[in-house]
Formats: structure tokens, C-alpha cells, sequence
């Protein structure tokens, strides 16, 4: 396929995301600049960047590819992803703002004034942060393999090294523009091809795509056994409150000046991803006219990538694929760092400064403690992505959405809305949903998929395991009134009270 | 800690140290926060506030879960739906394909102005109570 030129592509959008970084280094000059990109981020480039660093492998590749693979029924998919901005917009953008909290386990601390809560979430941050890892790299190692032939591992190592190198070298502020400048290049890569694409098809009088009733009409792909409609639902709950939960996307919400900004900024992201998600459609539904079956094994993930070839003649396609291909590289890297930076900073806030402070008595630099941290925060989900198995890239990120969903969802939203919220409450809502959520995915993984209601339910989870965390909080909290930090009416009053009064 | 020492004993010294965790610098308190936090007053029009935040929130969620939990509902339970076009293009396809984005837009400007202005209002009467 065209080789050189996606290659040249590829290294290109390496290159400048290492660069940006590099070159952002020479402000960062304090661990805090590291952190929180001094706070001087407008509502506008840090929609972008909350975009760019939210569109991923699944977005890119995996939502076509589903829509190729489903038909209709995978539409839910991208208006999961996105709703769940709208979730976190009505229930705790400017509050989460205002909690000046940067991770998670620092909203929880912030929260509950409790030391153990904090090293929960920890846990269930960098598990999480894992999760969304794997399918980046797998995005990466199939992509480059599809391109060039390198073998698997190579372009997953590839994402690996650039991301450790920008996330040292140059903290959030670097991210903070390289994600939003990833954003448009993203956006680009995905909506000019397309545009092609879909004018040479009008052209040409191209192929309309021949499908039955299964894949243009809602609920009749599968058979009654399956619960389609129960999974759909499902589904759209656990993205829909996953989003909230997700850490690389807490951490964005520090660099808004104010929470009427974080309100702003989320507006304005909503409409970028809307804007995204609609040329996906194309991919998934010419990638259907074109390439009516793909050859057994092949990945329908790659469908946005084959599509050029299909339909453009000659050096065009050689042209569009590059674009694709370094599309694709710029999501995998952008949201990898995202993932990178907000597990590294849990690593290194909870595990490794302390553990350092006690091995060199303090001395040593707080930055060194953040470079350590990044490499951890990779390697580990990269060397695991080497083991997992394929899944589809747009589903397997939802197993990171609905563990996010049933455990910091509760916690976030009755934290910010509920000043009754225990210590214990809230410890065993966590505790509940991670169990649940992790226990029935990974009951769905090892049982394969199945029909009837116990698969139903293991494969999608969401419905039931959020509405029994929420609970759990609830029921646990109200038995445990002495558990209720002393600050708490404070602490909310702090969250929902406009910066023009407290700073007046 | 006394602020003391008895006359006879040797000066003492005391270690004072912050227990602060975290970044941030100490806020310096004013009257208005100050008046928002601690009386009764302020905390009685904080707790409006919050109820009508939350009020504003539920029935966005409302509208929202409505929608799309009310979707797949209506095409699975009248079939008729799932064939439906408008025009060419088929219905699910295009609700689902296009004009939710709009929608979910449209909803977050509109909860975003409503919300400022709830905050707007709040700060006005508060000054003014100053």
C-alpha cells in the first residue's frame, strides 16, 4: 500500500508533537507550570485540546469501523461519547473547576478529607487510565503494520517512545497546546478525505453500499436471545456517565481559569466532537459500498484506512491514506499522552514521591519523580497490549467508560450535589462499582460472547452496576452520619459559589 | 498551644509548622465571602442557589435521558419507525446520524446561559445585602 508517503506522514506528526514539547520545555520552568499550563488556557484552545485529546484510536478508526461492522445500531456509539460531555457539563464542570482539585484522588481528598478515599482512587485512576491505554496501542501497531508491513509491535513502540518523550520533557503545558493544535489536525486528516472520497463518489455514480434490513434498520441485526435493546441502553448509560469519570478528562478541567470558563470550554467541545463524529459516518457507510467483505481477519478497525484505495485512483490514494494514516498516529499519540499525564501525575503524586522521599531523604528533584512516573505509566499498559486480545477499538474503550461510569461517576455526582456523602459512603460506592464492573467484564471476557440474559448483562453492565454504586453510597452513607466530613456544608458551598464573590 | 510560657521555665522553643497539603496559597478572606459562609443569611441564599443549580441540572438530564433512552424505546416497540424516511434519507440514520449533535449543543448552550445567569443573580443580591 502507499509505504513511503504514510510513513513520511507518520514521522511528520511524531516529530511535531515531540517538538512542540521540547519546545514548551523552556517554560517550564516550576513543577507547578509541569502540571497545570499556569492556568492561562482560553475556553476556546482548551476545547480544542479536551478534543484532541479525547479523540482516539476509537474514534478515529474504531467508530467507522463499527458502523461498517453494525450498520445503524453502532451510531449509538459516537452519541455516547459525546453525551457524555452534556452529563458532565449539567452535573460538575464548574464545580470540579472550582474544587481546584487536578486529579481525582485530589477531588476526593478535597471532598471527604480522607487519606484512604484518596488511595482508592488512585488505584481505580491509573486502572483506568490503563484500560483506555491498550486499545491506543493496538491502534497503533495494526495501523503501521497496514501501511508500511512492520511487524505488530513496532508501532506501538513508536507511540510508546514519542509519548514518554513529550510527557518528560514537557509537562501539561506542553499538552495543553499540542493537544489543541492535534485536534485540528485530526479533524483535517478525517474531514478532507472524506470530502474527496464522497465527490468522487458523486462523480463516479459509485456503488450505493448492499446490505439487508439488519444494517439499515434499527434492532434487527441480532437475534432476540441477544437483548439488543437492553445493550443499547446499556451502552449509552455507561458512556454517558463514563465520560465524567475519565481522568485524562478531569485533568483539563484545571487549566479553565474559572468554572464559568469550564462551562464555556465544554460547550465548545461538544460541538467539535459533534462536527468530528459526522464524517465518520462517511467511512463507515462507503467503507459498506466499496468493500462489501473484508478477507477473513482483517480487522474492520481498518476500514477508514483501506477506503482511499477503493475509490481513488493511483497517486490520490497514495495521497489520502498518508493523511489518514497520520491522522490516525496524531489520535493515538494525543490521547496517550492525555492518558499519560493523568496517570503519571497520580503515580507520581501517591506512589512515587513518597516512596522516593524515603529512599533518597528528600533529596531529590520533584521533576525527576514526574519523568520516572511517565515511564511507568506507559510501559506498563504497553507491555499488556502485547498479550490482550483484538477487540473492537470502539468497544474496547467502553470497558474503561463503564468502570469510570461506576465508580467516579457516583462519587463525583454526589459529592458535588449531596453534603450528606460519608467517608464510608462513598469509599463502598467505589468499592461496589469497581468489583461489580471489572468482575462482569472480565466474566464477559473469559466466557466469550453468548446469547440470552446472563451474557446481556455481563457485556454491558453499565445499567445495573452504576445504579447499585449510586445506591450502595447512598444507603451507606445515611448509616454512617458520623462519617461525614466535619467541612462538608463548606466544602459545597466553596463548589457551587461564583468566583466573582470569594475573590471580591 | 499557649501563647505563654511560665515565668521560671527555660524559653521554650516551638516548632510551627503548615499542615497544609496541596498548591494552593491561603486565601485571603473578604467580607462578602465572609458573609456567603458564615451567617446565616449567606447560607440560606446559598442553599437557593444550590437547589435551583440542581434543579436547572435534573431537568437537562431529564430531557436528555428522555431522549435517548426514548429513542431505542420507540424503535423497538413501533417497527414502523425503523423504516421511516424523510424524504431519502431514513429516519434512524439521520436522528441518529446528524441531528442529535445539534441537539445536544442546543442543550448545553442553553443550560450554560441559564446557569450563569442563576450565579449572576445570586452575586447581585448578595453585594447588595453587603
Amino acid at each position: 500500500m502507499a509505504g513511503p508517503l504514510s510513513v513520511g506522514t507518520i514521522a511528520a506528526v511524531c516529530l511535531v508533537t515531540l517538538g512542540l514539547s521540547v519546545f514548551a520545555l523552556r517554560w517550564a520552568r516550576r513543577t507547578s507550570d509541569f502540571y497545570v499550563a499556569g492556568r492561562v488556557v482560553s475556553p476556546r484552545r482548551n476545547a480544542a485540546a479536551i478534543g484532541g485529546e479525547y479523540l482516539s484510536a476509537a474514534s478515529f478508526l474504531g467508530v467507522a469501523g463499527l458502523i461498517y461492522d453494525q450498520g445503524v445500531d453502532a451510531l449509538w456509539y459516537p452519541i455516547g461519547y459525546t453525551v457524555g460531555y452534556l452529563v458532565l457539563l449539567v452535573l460538575v464542570a464548574a464545580p470540579l473547576r472550582r474544587s481546584g482539585a487536578y486529579t481525582l484522588p485530589d477531588f476526593a481528598e478535597a471532598r471527604l478529607e480522607s487519606r484512604a478515599v484518596r488511595h482508592l482512587c488512585s488505584v481505580l485512576a491509573v486502572l483506568i487510565g490503563w484500560l483506555y491505554l491498550i486499545p491506543q496501542f493496538q491502534g497503533a501497531a495494526f495501523t503501521l503494520r497496514l501501511v508500511t508491513g512492520a511487524p505488530l509491535w513496532v508501532g506501538a513502540f513508536v507511540v510508546l517512545v514519542v509519548v514518554v518523550l513529550a510527557v518528560a520533557a514537557g509537562g501539561m503545558r506542553s499538552i495543553t497546546l499540542v493537544q489543541a493544535v492535534q485536534y485540528w489536525l485530526k479533524l483535517s486528516a478525517l474531514a478532507i478525505p472524506a470530502g474527496m472520497i464522497l465527490a468522487v463518489w458523486w462523480v463516479t455514480q459509485g456503488p450505493t453500499p448492499e446490505v439487508g434490513v439488519g444494517w439499515t434498520q434499527p434492532f434487527t441485526g441480532r437475534a432476540p436471545e441477544e437483548h439488543h435493546l437492553y445493550r443499547t441502553l446499556s451502552l449509552v448509560v455507561g458512556l454517558a456517565l463514563g465520560t465524567t469519570g475519565l481522568p485524562h478528562v478531569v485533568v483539563r478541567y484545571y487549566t479553565n481559569p474559572d468554572g464559568t470558563a469550564a462551562r464555556r470550554t465544554t460547550v465548545h467541545v461538544l460541538a467539535l466532537l459533534g462536527l468530528f463524529y459526522v464524517f465518520t459516518i462517511v467511512y463507515g457507510v462507503l467503507g459498506r459500498a466499496y468493500l462489501p467483505v473484508l478477507d477473513a481477519g482483517v480487522r474492520a478497525d481498518t476500514v477508514v484506512l483501506r477506503l482511499p484505495a477503493e475509490v481513488v485512483p493511483g497517486l490520490g490514494s497514495d495521497v489520502l491514506t498518508a493523511a489518514l494514516a497520520g491522522g490516525a498516529f496524531a489520535a493515538f499519540l494525543s490521547t496517550s499522552s492525555g492518558l499519560a499525564v493523568a496517570v503519571t501525575g497520580v503515580l507520581n503524586q501517591d506512589v512515587l514521591r513518597p516512596l522516593l522521599g524515603r529512599v533518597t531523604a528528600g533529596d531529590h528533584s520533584e521533576v525527576t519523580g514526574f519523568r520516572l512516573a511517565a515511564v511507568v505509566a506507559v510501559v506498563v499498559p504497553y507491555a499488556v497490549s502485547r498479550f490482550f486480545p483484538e477487540v473492537p477499538l470502539a468497544a474496547f474503550v467502553t470497558l474503561a467508560f463503564v468502570v469510570a461510569a461506576s465508580t467516579f461517576f457516583p462519587l463525583l455526582a454526589l459529592g458535588v450535589w449531596w453534603s450528606r456523602l460519608s467517608v464510608h459512603g462513598a469509599a463502598a460506592g467505589l468499592v461496589t462499582g469497581a468489583v461489580l464492573a471489572t468482575g462482569s467484564l472480565v466474566a464477559s471476557v473469559v466466557l466469550g460472547p453468548g446469547s440470552g440474559w446472563p451474557a446481556a448483562l455481563l457485556a454491558h453492565p453499565a445499567a445495573w452496576t452504576v445504579p447499585t454504586a449510586v445506591l450502595t453510597a447512598v444507603v451507606v452513607s445515611l448509616a454512617t452520619p458520623h462519617g461525614i466530613p466535619r467541612t462538608a456544608t463548606r466544602t459545597l458551598v466553596r463548589l457551587h459559589t461564583p468566583e466573582e464573590i470569594t475573590s471580591r | 498551644m499557649t501563647s505563654r510560657a511560665p515565668r521560671s521555665a527555660p524559653t521554650q522553643r516551638v516548632r510551627v509548622t503548615s499542615s497544609r497539603r496541596g498548591a494552593s496559597a491561603p486565601r485571603r478572606r473578604t467580607a462578602t465571602s465572609a458573609l456567603v459562609e458564615q451567617t446565616e443569611v449567606g447560607e440560606l441564599y446559598l442553599r437557593g442557589l444550590l437547589r435551583a443549580q440542581l434543579r436547572l441540572a435534573l431537568a437537562v438530564l431529564g430531557v436528555v435521558a428522555t431522549t435517548l433512552l426514548g429513542l431505542p424505546l420507540l424503535f423497538a416497540a413501533v417497527p414502523a419507525t425503523r423504516e421511516l424516511h424523510l424524504g431519502p434519507l431514513p429516519f434512524p440514520w439521520l436522528v441518529l446520524g446528524v441531528l442529535l449533535y445539534p441537539a445536544m449543543i442546543a442543550a448545553a448552550a442553553v443550560y450554560s446561559r441559564q446557569a450563569e445567569r442563576t450565579e449572576r443573580r445570586f452575586a447581585d443580591i448578595v453585594t447588595q445585602e453587603r
